[in-house]
Formats: structure tokens, sequence, C-alpha cells
């Protein structure tokens, strides 16, 4: 599909060519995940990432269809048949507990994955649309979240429903009533219940649906790498099968192995003790915090504690979906023509900042509400603007890069030569 | 498969690592499938319910009452000798699903005819049990989806029925009490 030289699909068996002829469904699959898809051949561990993200998509789509078999969305009897999941039906425990975990494996390797992106580049032209397929994906796998973790019915579902909810009664005149319109009351209860059932049960297929688009758009140009290089020549490239498969195989294989660990020996451990206690309006847990994937986004939200000229509520929500809605503007805000952050010394230097940064917003959106975790998350949310919004633009106008590569093959082949090099040596002889 | 033999004819390295990866991915993708597909059997506390009694004292001789078992209907049948006597009176060979009412009951309990009150056919609940209902030609059941007849020992005697109304496993706790199941 990207390269002149990729393979054409051609059918090996009678049978091959005459459902090829109808349905040419195994020439799109060669094409996009096949040996009809060239791959640069330079590409690291953290471009498994991407494949992994589908991986835990599939497990979550999988675990959820069966959980929905026993699950029911009433109010009186969401947080029994939870209860009734683990301990009656076949297997539930399991069922769950893999549901559970997956939702916070899919946000570990997607954080990975967007911030290999934004490490080396993969943002920038001509892959703008790939970034920003992947943030409505990221956008959609959020709601996706919060509308699970709401359906146990528990004290952390609950005070969860109530707070996201309560973002939108932050905006002026028209916020309450869409509150209450999302809400289908004044407070979550049997409707809000059954509404994010209906949405939690169908968001995970429009996920799939954007991941398609995502796919696609990402093979117009093919995969960025760890160079930022473009592919030149049928050198830079390995086929995906078997070269990728194999790789993707063998890194979905460990990853499995790390969740399974969680599942099977700590099921509970990013989860809340809270949310074993049934749902009850009149008592709010004394510490209520999100999942650890939203951490960083809850830390944006208190940093806003005064009010200027718009109140501070206001402020906070906005900072939050502003702080994801500024990265689709990110392939214009980076005007660097390097892609990888290998060859770019200023910016790898702020890339490493801007992870720690996101590391402590995560730790206080944990943590209880003290002045000094205020003062860090008020410190930290500034610099995330900051990273996106001044720093970004004046590296990339300032910084001299490194000298790239001439290709793909060369900075291979360079590494080679290296290795070959006697003891002691770091140059190459000749 | 000659390009997975080496030349002297052993299986290659990588040929043997490849075939070790994907057998291990396969045990792995079986020992998955295994639950996801167990979660869809009875549950628990489903199976929980797989006993319960039944007082027949209040149950005259030509009375029957509905129970349920299983969340399926039971037939509990108090037959009058007349009954009993029509059942004996058949000549079991011509049945489509031969069995004697002695078969059918409990020894010196044979008036006591308890079966599941599901049509063999295609699971409707027979009528018969109630004052009045329509117990078809032959004095038992009748089922009124498609029209199978079942006599005084809840045999089929006519209809698309297959077999007779099924006996479940009971026993007299007492001779006032059952627990079937």
């Amino acid at each position: 599909m990207s390269f002149a030289w990729a393979k054409p699909y051609e059918p090996k068996t009678g049978l091959g060519r005459w459902f090829d002829e109808r349905l040419p469904l195994p020439r799109l699959v060669y094409g996009a995940i096949g040996g009809g898809y060239p791959v640069p051949r330079n590409l690291n561990y953290w471009w498994n990432f991407g494949v992994a993200a589908g991986i835990f998509l599939t497990v979550q789509i999988v675990t959820g269809i069966v959980l929905a078999m026993h699950y029911y969305a009433s109010a009186d009897g969401a947080f029994n048949s939870i209860e009734h999941i683990m301990r009656d039906v076949n297997a539930g425990w399991w069922l769950r507990y893999a549901h559970m975990n997956g939702a916070s494996f899919f946000f570990i390797v997607v954080y990975v994955h967007i911030f290999r992106g934004l490490f080396y580049g993969s943002y920038k032209a001509p892959r703008e649309l790939v970034w920003m397929l992947g943030l409505v994906i990221y956008l959609l796998m959020m709601a996706t979240a919060f509308m699970g973790y709401v359906l146990p019915w528990g004290q952390m579902s609950y005070w969860g429903a109530q707070v996201i909810t309560g973002f939108f009664s932050a905006f002026p005149v028209v916020g309450e009533p869409i509150r209450v319109w999302l809400l289908g009351g004044y407070a979550p209860d049997q409707a809000a219940l059954t509404r994010f059932f209906s949405l939690h049960y169908l968001l995970p297929f429009v996920i799939a649906a954007v991941t398609v688009l995502h796919i696609w758009a990402l093979h117009i140009p093919g995969s960025n790498n760890p160079t930022g290089v473009d592919v030149k020549t049928e050198k830079d490239t390995l086929p995906f099968h078997p070269f990728y498969t194999a790789k993707d195989g063998w890194f979905a294989g460990a990853l499995l192995f790390a969740y399974c660990v969680l599942t099977f020996f700590a099921p509970n451990y990013l989860g809340h003790p809270d949310n074993y206690i049934p749902a009850n309006p009149l008592a709010t847990p004394a510490h209520i915090v999100p999942e650890w994937y939203f951490w960083p986004f809850y830390a944006i939200l208190r940093s806003f504690t005064v009010d200027v000229i718009i109140p501070a509520k206001l402020w906070g929500v906005t900072a939050m979906f502003g702080s994801i809605l500024l990265l689709f503007f990110l392939p214009w805000l980076d005007k660097s023509p390097v892609r990888s952050g290998s060859y770019r010394p200023v910016f790898k230097r702020f890339f490493g900042l801007l992870i720690l940064d996101v590391l402590v917003l995560g730790y206080v959106g944990g943590a209880p509400i003290t002045p000094l975790n205020i003062a860090l998350g008020q410190l930290a949310t500034a610099y995330y603007f900051a990273h996106f919004l001044i720093i970004l633009p004046l590296v990339s106008k300032f910084e001299t890069p490194l000298p790239l590569p001439s290709s793909i093959s060369e900075s291979v082949l360079h590494g080679e030569k290296a290795e070959a090099a006697p003891i002691g040596q770091t140059k190459p002889a000749n | 498969m000659v390009s997975q033999v080496g030349e002297d004819h052993s299986l290659r390295r990588r040929d043997f690592i490849n075939i070790a990866a994907v057998s291990f991915a396969g045990v792995g993708a079986a020992a998955v499938v295994l639950p996801l597909v167990s979660q869809m059997s009875p549950s628990a506390d489903v199976l929980a319910l797989a006993s319960t009694e039944v007082d027949i004292s209040k149950i005259a001789p030509g009375q029957a009452i509905k129970t349920v078992w299983r969340k399926q209907p039971v037939f509990v049948r108090n037959l009058t000798p007349q009954e009993i006597a029509a059942a004996n009176a058949v000549d079991v060979s011509t049945l489509r699903d031969p069995q004697t009412l002695a078969e059918r009951t409990k020894p010196g309990k044979m008036n006591w005819l308890i079966t599941m009150g599901v049509c063999t056919h295609l699971g409707c609940i027979p009528l018969g049990t109630g004052e009045g209902e329509n117990r078809g030609p032959f004095g038992g059941y009748f089922c009124p989806c498609h029209g199978s007849a079942y006599d005084t020992a809840a045999r089929i005697r006519q209809g698309p029925a297959p077999l007779n109304l099924q006996v479940p496993e009971y026993a007299f706790t007492s001779d006032t009490v059952v627990t079937i199941g």
C-alpha cells in the first residue's frame, strides 16, 4: 500500500484465488499486517506498543461482552450482580479481574505509545492525522473507562459519576441543565447507570472503528522510525510478516505475562477499596480519587483555587480539557523539521522534564489535598502548558539539531560496523 | 515441507522454535477460551436451586398441582383408582415410548405421578393440572401448542411429542413430603 516495492498478494491455492477475486479480504490483511506491508527495519521496542494497545482493546471487548452476560445495570442490583459474578459465575472472578486490570494495561500501553510518538516526532507531517485520530481514540478510551468505573455502583463509582458530570456544571448558564440532562436526574441514579452501561458497551466498538482509520492513515506514509528519517529504498524496510509479527508476538507474550502477574496476584492493587462499599448517595468517601490513569488530569483540575475573571471551577475544568485538546495542535506547535528526539539535544532534555512533570501531576492527582501538594500541582500544571505552548515552539526555532543519517540502512549498518570493531577500539579500523 | 528440513534431513533450529512458540501460544489461547465458554454454564446460585421439597398432604385423589424445580414446572398428580386402572389397561408394546405406570412411580406409591410439566415436543407446559382444563383424549395432559396428548401415566399417546413426560429424580422423605432433585 505504502511503498512501490510492497509485495502484492498472490493466492497460493485455487480456493484462495477464487475467494480473492470475489472478496479481496486476504489481500487487505496481507497488505496491512502481512508480508505486503514494508516497515522500517530499525524499529525499536517502543514501536511494539501500538500492536499491544490493539491486543488490550481486544481483551477488553472479549471480557466485557462476557461480563455483560452476567451484569445488570440496576441501581438496586448492579453492586450485587458484581458480587454474583465474583462468587457464583464460573470463572467470573477471573473475567472481572481481567477486565479491571485490562483497563489499566490498556492505558499503560497507550501512554507509552503516546510518549513514543511525542519523542520520535510521529505527530509531524505527514502523520498529523494519525496523531489526531490517536487522540480521538484516547478521548474515547477516557469516556469508556469512566463509564465502566461507574457500573459496579460502589462508593467510588457513584461519587466519580457525581464529580465528573459536575465538570459540566462549571460552564455558566447552560452548565447545570447539561449536567441534569447527562444524568437524567439531579444526582446519579438509575437513569444515569442505564445510559452509562449502554454507552460503555457501544464506545469500544467506536474505538475499534477509529483504530481502523488510525491504522489506515498510518499505512499511507508507513511507520515512523527511531531516526525519523524517511524510508528511501527497499533496503530500509522489512516485510511486517514475519519480522514484526514475530517481534510483536514475543513482546505481547512478555506483556501478557506482566498482566497475568497483576491479575492473579494483585488484582486490586490498582483499584480503590472504597468501591467495594455499595453506593451511598448520602455519604462521600473521605479521600475520593479517580482511577490512576486519570490522576494527572485530576491534578490539573484541582490546581485552580482562585477566581481570576472567571470562577476557579471553570478554570480547572477548562484547563483539564485544554490539556488534551492542545495536543491536537502539536503538529503545528513543534515546527522543527527533525522528527526524532535522538537528534534534538535541547528537545530531548525538555522531553525528560515533561515526563517528570506528568509523573508529578500523577502523584499529586492521587495524593490527598494538602497545601504542599496543591502548590506542587500548580507548578506542574504551569509547566505542562508552558512545555507545549512556549518551550516547544521556541526550541524548534532556536535548536541546532545533530546531523541526521542519510538513510535508515546507513544508520543500521553504522551500528554493525561499530559492533564489529575490535575490543578497546571504538571506531572501525578502516 | 522440503524447505523445512535441512540437508541432513534434520529439523532446523528455527523450525523448532517456530513450532514451539506457536504451540505455546495455542495452549495459552485454549486455556483462555475454556473459562470464556464455561462462564455461560449455570452459575453456583442457579445450581443451588437444584432440589426442592413439596408437601403433598393436601392433594386429594384426582387432583394435581404444579410446583417449580430448577425454574421448570413439575406436575404432582394423585391418581384415582380408575386412572391407575386405565393406565395399566394399556398394552405397553403399542406405546411410542413404552413404559408401565409402575416404572414411572415409586414402589407402593403408584398413585403419586410426579413428572416434569414440560412437553417433550418443544417445551410448552401441557394443560390438565387445573380444574376444568383440557386433559385431552386420554385423560392425562394435553399440550395446547402442537396438540400432544398424554394419558393418565403422562405417556405420549398422540401428537408430535417423541417421549413421555420426563420423571424427575425424586424421593419420598416422608409420607407427605417429596424431595425433587
